[in-house]
Formats: structure tokens, C-alpha cells, sequence
């Protein structure tokens, strides 16, 4: 009984340390990307003021608003919330990590992002239209890509359950394994799509021509704003810990194993670190594509995803 | 260094040499498809001088430094010289729909694994498990043959065959015999000069080195 107990309080303390450490992440990235191009910065917690002041700002509704665009905000904050907690990223044993495998969670960031899109059309201005077509169409590529890199680790591991995969890849034999490679490569380049970072899109701008994720995003104001970029915040965080959990698990705590958990913070904040600096390097040492590129880039995804799954048949 | 680690070591520079194949169907720059085509050699020299480590033939070692001295550096360097020569350099190539080359090329993959499944049965080396990526290599070299138009790109895609071939006869009977190996170099590098001389030939009767002008050979009717 006490063993569930703990693994609840486990629960609890992961979605705080998601809620909580998403914007400093998010701050951590923007810091060091003005420290590679020689700007000030605003320091590592600019985006909990932001959040803040966001928070305290009113609503202002379009007149025409139905209400899909005043309950997305919501649906896509609770859907980021429960991926954080399927994800294994302190501990292996989670009560909700044993219910949904990584193909739902593959599923529930669909959903957000369908949300999001009907929310973009909601209001009918032309640039959420756009966003929203636009954002489809890098999903439709990105989602096949992502759930054949997904099926590469769960081949590796026999189990399509997170736990499981993290598991597997802490306590096996260190073995080189070309297909992981190849599914890591992958998953980079699928991320890098998914959270709208540089080759594909530009979190940091507002030009019509070029932004995806901000046109669908337009209209909102206020708490419901809020919301929507800290979910946003949070699915970068998530594709992070993600990846760390399929990929470089090593330092995770044990099923039952509660002193093991302090470590478990440390090491993951350590990756996350490491993850921030990948991230930018990634992101000041390429341009962003033209839109029509981008299908190449998410094929070569699918590609790399492919030749790591028939690697791991021809080669282990 | 043991055998296992070796094994794994050989695969992961066999998954290597298939993403430099795959990388020489995508790249449309030629000076990209160059540096590849190097990346490549170094990776199949360095696979030689594992294998041979594994299976205790010293005479791998040479063909592995012979590997790293011509496909890595005099051909690079004469094709190069080449481009120079040719003025054909910084040309972007127009290929015909990278995606669909793709996916034939994932389609040759599956289909070398499954010819050479019988011969992983039956095979007892360490290095069975590459044999489907060599001749995956070599019918990847084919298809950009096959794909490109540009005389030089063709030359590379050939040159990438040669390297499947080298890597076959590596993981399937532990490399051919020295005097064979030491015959291929020698022939590879002569080819290369004859290219070289090709290229200009090709070009001052075309004015171009895309091979599709060719057609006009034909007479009129």
C-alpha cells in the first residue's frame, strides 16, 4: 500500500517539476541563445514574468468566438499536462506511465495540435487559416516519421511502454546499436518540427509570411494566452524528456526506489542543460527553410526513422 | 578489443556507409557529393581494419590503408582537380524528385536483405550481418547512376558501386586476395584518368556535361 502511495506522491512531484521547470527551460535556451549572438539577456526566469503578466491581462473575445476557441486553451493545457505525466522522467514506476503506451502520447499531442488548428480557423482572420493549414501539413509529414522512430526503440526494448524502453536501455548491456542511432537522429529532426524551433519555424518572430505556430495563436489574449504558451513552453520541455527517457535514460530511479529520486533531479536537470545547449546549437548554426523545404527535411526524417528500423533487422 | 565489440563496431560502420549512400542519392551539390564520397572511403577503411583485426588477416591492414590512400584521398583530390578544370563548380544539379529516389532506395534496401538472407544462414564470419548493406551499397550506386544527369555525379555514383563491391568481398569471405585488391586500385585510378579525359572530350563536343545531350547523337531521318 505504501509502495502505491509513494508512486502517486512521485506523480504529483513530476507534474509540479514539469509546471515549474518547463519556463525555466524555455529560459535557459533563450539565455544562451543571446549569449551565442552577443545580446543581453533577459535572464532565465523572463518567462514566468511573462506568464504572469499575461495572467493579470484581460480577455479580449472575438465577437464571432464559438466555443471550441474558449475551451482550446484549456483542452490543450490538460492534454500537455497528462503527457507530462505518462512520460517516466524521475521514476520507472508511475501509476499513469502504465496506462497509456508512447503511441497515445503520440496521439494526445495530436490532438492538441488538431485543437489548436480548429482554433485557428474559429475565428476566420486569414492568417489562422493559414497557420492552421500550414500547421497540418508539417504534422501530416512529421507524425508517420515520429511514430516509425518510436517503433525503432520499442524493437530495441520489445515494448511499445515507455517505462518499459527506459528500462531496458538503463539496465541492458551497453551495446552500439547503428538502429538507436538512427531513430535518435530522427527523433532530433521530428522535434525540431514539432516545437517550432529553427529550420522549420521561428519562435521568435511575428512575420506574416513565415510564422506557423503564432498565426494559428493570433487572437488569443489574456489568461488564455497564457495558457497556450505555457503549454507551449511545456511541450518543448516534453520532447526533451522525452527523448531522454527513450534514449538516455541512465539515471532513473528504480521502481520503489524513493532515495534514488534527489539523483534522479539532479541528472535530469544535468541533461536538460546539455539538451538546451544541443538545441541552440542546432538552432544559431542553421537558417530557418522555406516552407516548401520542409517536407525534404521531414523525409529525410522518415528516412533516417526507416534505416534505423531495417538496420536493427539487417545489422543486430 | 573483443569480438563481440568489434562485431558491433563493423555494423555500426556499415550503418554509416548506408547513410553515405543514401546522403550521395539526396546531396545535390557536387562538392557535397565529394566530401561523402570521402566520408564514405574513410568509413569503409576503417570497417577493413576492424574486420581484419577480427579475422586476423594482416593482409586487410593494406587494403585498408590502400582504401584510406586512394578512395579517400588521390580520388577525391583528382576529381577536384576536375571540377576545377571543368568549371563546373558550386553547380547546383536539378535531380528529379529526391523523395520517390528515396523511397526506391529503401525499397533496394529491403530487397538486398532479403537476396542475402540465405547467405547470413549459412555464413559463419563475424561479418554476415553486413553483406545485405554491401549490396545495398552497390544498388544504390546504380540507382544514382540511373537518377543523375551530370557526367561527374554519374563517375561518383560509379565509384560508390566499387566501394559496395570492396565492402562485399570484406564481409563475406574476409577481402579478396592481395594481388586482386592491389589489380582493382590500380584499375580504379586509371579509370579515373580516363574519365577525366572523357569529361573533356564530352564537353568539347557538347559544350555541357549532361549526358541526356548525348541523344543527339542519333542521325537525322
Amino acid at each position: 500500500m505504501s509502495e502505491m502511495f509513494s508512486s502517486y506522491i512521485l506523480e504529483v512531484v513530476q507534474i509540479v517539476i514539469l509546471l515549474a521547470a518547463a519556463p525555466v527551460f524555455i529560459g535557459w535556451v533563450r539565455t544562451l541563445k543571446c549569449w551565442f549572438q552577443g545580446r543581453t539577456t533577459a535572464g532565465i526566469f523572463q518567462p514566468y514574468r511573462d506568464l504572469i503578466k499575461l495572467f493579470h491581462k484581460d480577455i479580449v473575445l472575438a465577437e464571432n468566438a464559438s466555443w471550441i476557441f474558449r475551451i482550446t486553451p484549456y483542452l490543450i493545457f490538460g492534454f500537455t499536462v497528462l503527457i507530462g505525466a505518462i512520460i517516466p522522467v524521475l521514476s520507472v514506476d508511475l501509476p499513469l506511465s502504465s496506462t497509456a503506451d508512447v503511441i497515445a502520447i503520440v496521439s494526445l499531442f495530436a490532438m492538441s495540435r488538431f485543437f489548436t488548428a480548429l482554433a485557428g480557423m474559429d475565428i476566420g482572420t486569414a492568417f489562422g487559416g493559414m497557420g492552421s493549414s500550414r500547421e497540418m501539413t508539417i504534422a501530416s509529414l512529421a507524425e508517420p516519421a515520429m511514430l516509425m522512430a518510436v517503433f525503432t526503440v520499442s524493437l530495441a526494448s520489445k515494448s511499445t511502454s515507455l517505462s518499459q524502453m527506459a528500462q531496458v536501455i538503463a539496465h541492458g548491456d551497453l551495446v552500439l546499436r547503428p538502429s538507436l542511432a538512427f531513430a535518435l537522429l530522427a527523433f532530433i529532426f521530428i522535434s525540431l518540427a514539432e516545437t517550432g524551433r529553427i529550420p522549420v519555424d521561428n519562435p521568435a518572430t511575428h512575420l506574416e509570411l513565415t510564422m506557423i505556430h503564432e498565426a494559428m495563436i493570433l487572437e488569443y489574449s489574456g489568461r488564455h494566452l497564457a495558457l497556450i504558451e505555457w503549454a507551449g513552453m511545456m511541450k518543448l520541455y516534453l520532447f526533451a524528456v522525452l527523448g531522454i527517457a527513450a534514449f538516455f535514460p541512465w539515471g532513473i530511479a528504480e521502481a520503489g526506489n524513493l532515495i534514488a529520486i534527489p539523483i534522479a533531479i539532479l541528472v535530469l536537470a544535468v541533461k536538460l542543460v546539455l539538451a538546451g545547449v544541443g538545441l541552440v546549437l542546432i538552432e544559431t548554426g542553421l537558417a530557418k527553410m522555406r516552407f516548401f523545404r520542409v517536407p525534404e527535411f521531414l523525409g529525410s526524417a522518415f528516412l533516417f526513422a526507416t534505416l534505423g528500423m531495417l538496420s536493427f533487422f539487417m545489422l543486430e | 578489443m573483443s569480438v563481440s565489440f568489434a562485431a558491433q563496431l563493423n555494423s555500426v560502420l556499415a550503418a554509416l556507409i548506408l547513410l553515405t549512400a543514401f546522403g550521395l542519392l539526396a546531396q545535390r551539390r557536387i562538392y557535397g557529393l565529394l566530401h561523402l564520397f570521402a566520408w564514405q572511403g574513410v568509413f569503409l577503411s576503417i570497417s577493413t581494419a576492424v574486420v581484419g583485426y577480427v579475422a586476423g588477416q594482416q593482409h586487410l591492414y593494406i587494403s585498408s590503408i590502400l582504401t584510406l590512400a586512394i578512395k579517400v584521398i588521390v580520388l577525391p583530390y583528382i576529381l577536384h582537380i576536375l571540377i576545377i578544370r571543368l568549371q563546373i563548380h558550386k553547380e547546383v544539379e536539378t535531380v528529379i524528385n529526391i523523395p520517390t529516389t528515396m523511397l526506391i532506395g529503401i525499397a533496394l534496401v529491403i530487397f538486398s536483405y532479403h537476396l542475402t538472407s540465405p547467405i547470413r544462414e549459412l555464413s559463419t564470419l563475424v561479418t554476415r550481418s553486413t553483406i545485405s548493406v554491401a549490396l545495398a551499397t552497390v544498388m544504390l550506386g546504380l540507382l544514382m547512376m540511373i537518377t543523375r544527369k551530370h557526367a561527374v555525379t554519374q563517375i561518383i555514383g560509379f565509384l560508390a558501386m566499387e566501394n559496395g563491391l570492396f565492402f562485399a568481398a570484406t564481409s563475406a569471405t574476409y577481402g579478396m586476395p592481395l594481388v586482386v585488391e592491389l589489380g582493382v586500385a590500380l584499375d580504379i585510378l586509371i579509370a579515373a584518368f580516363i574519365f577525366g579525359i572523357f569529361f573533356f572530350h564530352i564537353r568539347t563536343t557538347f559544350e555541357s556535361l549532361d549526358v541526356e545531350q548525348m541523344a543527339r547523337l542519333k542521325e537525322e531521318d
